[in-house]
């Protein structure tokens, strides 16, 4: 409305410093490793379908093309490459994701993404424990099953409970018309952010895996104790979402299917249905090596490390003084 | 009437929820990285002074409430009604009532100028500046050269409000009292 603009920075000095020894830090760690720093577009031609996630359209006129997307994560470019053979990659990258505001989010924010060809799921969580604890100097994570974190906090359970229950659940925070159409999914993500979320990695880091299969996402997905789960983590530290990995899918017909189902959601939601990225599902189609990939955010990393509890205190221009 | 989304929620935003103005107090995103996103959502109820906390999903949108603040000239009291004028030149007049004006009675004088919150174009609350000079109309005699010294008295000012002055106050005194907590601050001068 009529706020006066901000030019000096919202981060400390000190606070702008230690960013950039955490990005000597992951670029030393990972040249260690053998692991090859890439560049991919931020700028890129299409979106992504994820219901959740709302990216920024660009305007941009080129070589006869009109339109594009500020990229919301660079997966779909990193998996091109590792499909054309790079074998093990990382990136830090801006991504961004509209109306994303709070003291967590900022709609740009700093991503770290990483991919590694012959992994699984729980090998991949060992690299990034070694990363996360070698930067905070924390404690190792403890591995807790989905399930059983939602048991614990939010006292239902999420594969067993019908979604009447969870919806009664949720009325702690909802008003009964608002709880129509979030669906067992939204029930849990209330549920996961309320409930569960404050508790984890408290006394010490902790991962959380095995998440229902309807939240797979890019995940492969298996049968664990009866129960179909996909083969996704997520690292908690003191309440706060740090990374999400995945096992990935490599399969590029259940990846048709699944962007397929997010914009048949996306219809009944009545938000817009987005493009899908063929250019990925072609390298999908060529092959995508076996691997496992996470991307983690490198604000909330920093954030961690100077104990603030504001993303703009670790940002040189929040969006407000962008 | 305008509506405001969840994207546009801040602090200081005016807004209706179950019929009732508030004011945004504080907005907190919530989303699990691949989930649905949510807003908790602190307000207070304008009509009730209550603090309210509500989670709305992403997207939802609340109606705008009609409410502004004007500076207004305070005029006379009918004994049902407090008058208020703008000082924007118009003349318009408010006439605010007693649930309006709640505690701010006591500091009321005429030809000062309050902050009227306007709700609907009908006044919702009147708030007095944080610091008002008010004379004293009765307290008990002053002591000489009583000045350095501790202790206080009651002192009743020309609106009925009481406060605990200096032993060395006298009636007839401008007192400068601040209003957020009923406190005396100094003197005047002498009239």
């Amino acid at each position: 409305m009529t706020d006066q603009p901000v030019w000096q920075p919202a981060a400390s000095q000190a606070a702008l410093e230690s960013r950039a020894q955490q990005l000597a830090f992951v670029r030393g760690f990972f040249a260690q490793r053998g692991v090859v720093e890439v560049e991919t577009p931020v700028l890129g031609r299409c979106g992504v379908t994820d219901v959740n996630l709302d990216g920024i359209p660009a305007q941009v006129s080129a070589s006869g093309i009109e339109g594009g997307w500020l990229q919301t994560s660079p997966e779909y470019h990193m998996k091109r490459l590792l499909a054309a053979g790079s074998g093990p990659i990382y990136q830090v990258s801006k991504v961004f994701r509209n109306g994303e505001r709070g003291r967590r989010h900022n709609p740009e924010f700093s991503m770290l993404e990483w991919y590694r060809p012959g992994f699984d799921d729980r090998e991949l969580m060992t690299e990034v424990a070694d990363l996360v604890c070698g930067w905070l100097g924390c404690e190792r994570p403890e591995v807790l099953y989905y399930r059983d974190a939602v048991k614990t906090w939010a006292h239902v359970d999420p594969f067993e409970s019908s979604e009447r229950e969870l919806m009664r659940r949720c009325e702690e925070w909802l008003e009964p018309e608002q709880l129509a159409g979030l669906g067992r999914d939204g029930c849990l993500d209330l549920l996961m952010s309320f409930a569960v979320e404050p508790n984890l990695g408290i006394e010490r880091p902790v991962f959380i895996t095995g998440y229902p299969a309807s939240q797979a996402s890019l995940a492969r997905v298996s049968e664990h104790q009866g129960y179909s789960v996909a083969h996704r983590f997520e690292l908690y530290v003191r309440g706060l979402e740090l990374c999400n990995g995945y096992w990935e899918l490599t399969d590029p017909v259940e990846q048709r299917r699944r962007f397929e189902a997010d914009n048949h959601q996306r219809r009944l939601l009545g938000k817009p249905e987005m493009p899908i990225d063929d250019a990925f599902l072609s390298a999908l189609e060529q092959g995508l090596p076996d691997c496992a990939g996470v991307a983690l955010g490198l604000d909330r990393l920093l954030m961690l490390k100077l104990g603030a509890t504001d993303i703009s205190d670790v940002l040189a221009f929040p969006f407000e003084r962008a | 009437m305008a509506s405001y989304s969840t994207n546009e929620f801040r602090g200081g935003l005016k807004v209706l929820l179950d019929g009732d103005p508030c004011i945004i107090l504080e907005n907190e995103f919530v989303k699990p990285g691949k989930g649905q996103a949510f807003n908790r959502v602190k307000l207070r109820n304008l009509m009730t002074n209550r603090v309210w906390e509500r989670t709305f999903k992403s997207g939802e949108s609340l109606e705008a409430a009609d409410v502004i603040d004007q500076d207004m000239e305070y005029l006379y009291t009918d004994g049902e009604f407090w008058h208020f004028m703008k000082t924007d030149g118009s003349f318009e007049q408010y006439p605010a009532d007693a649930k309006a004006v709640g505690d701010t009675v006591k500091w009321l004088k005429e030809q000062d100028v309050y902050t009227v919150t306007l709700y609907n174009g009908a006044p919702l609350t009147v708030t007095p500046p944080n610091f008002v000079e008010l004379e004293v109309v009765d307290t008990d005699p002053g002591m000489k050269g009583d000045t350095a010294q501790g202790g206080s008295k009651p002192a009743t000012l020309s609106t009925g409000a009481v406060v605990n002055v200096p032993l060395f106050i006298t009636i007839g005194e401008v007192l400068k009292v601040d209003t957020r907590t009923g406190e005396y601050v100094s003197r005047v001068k002498s009239s």
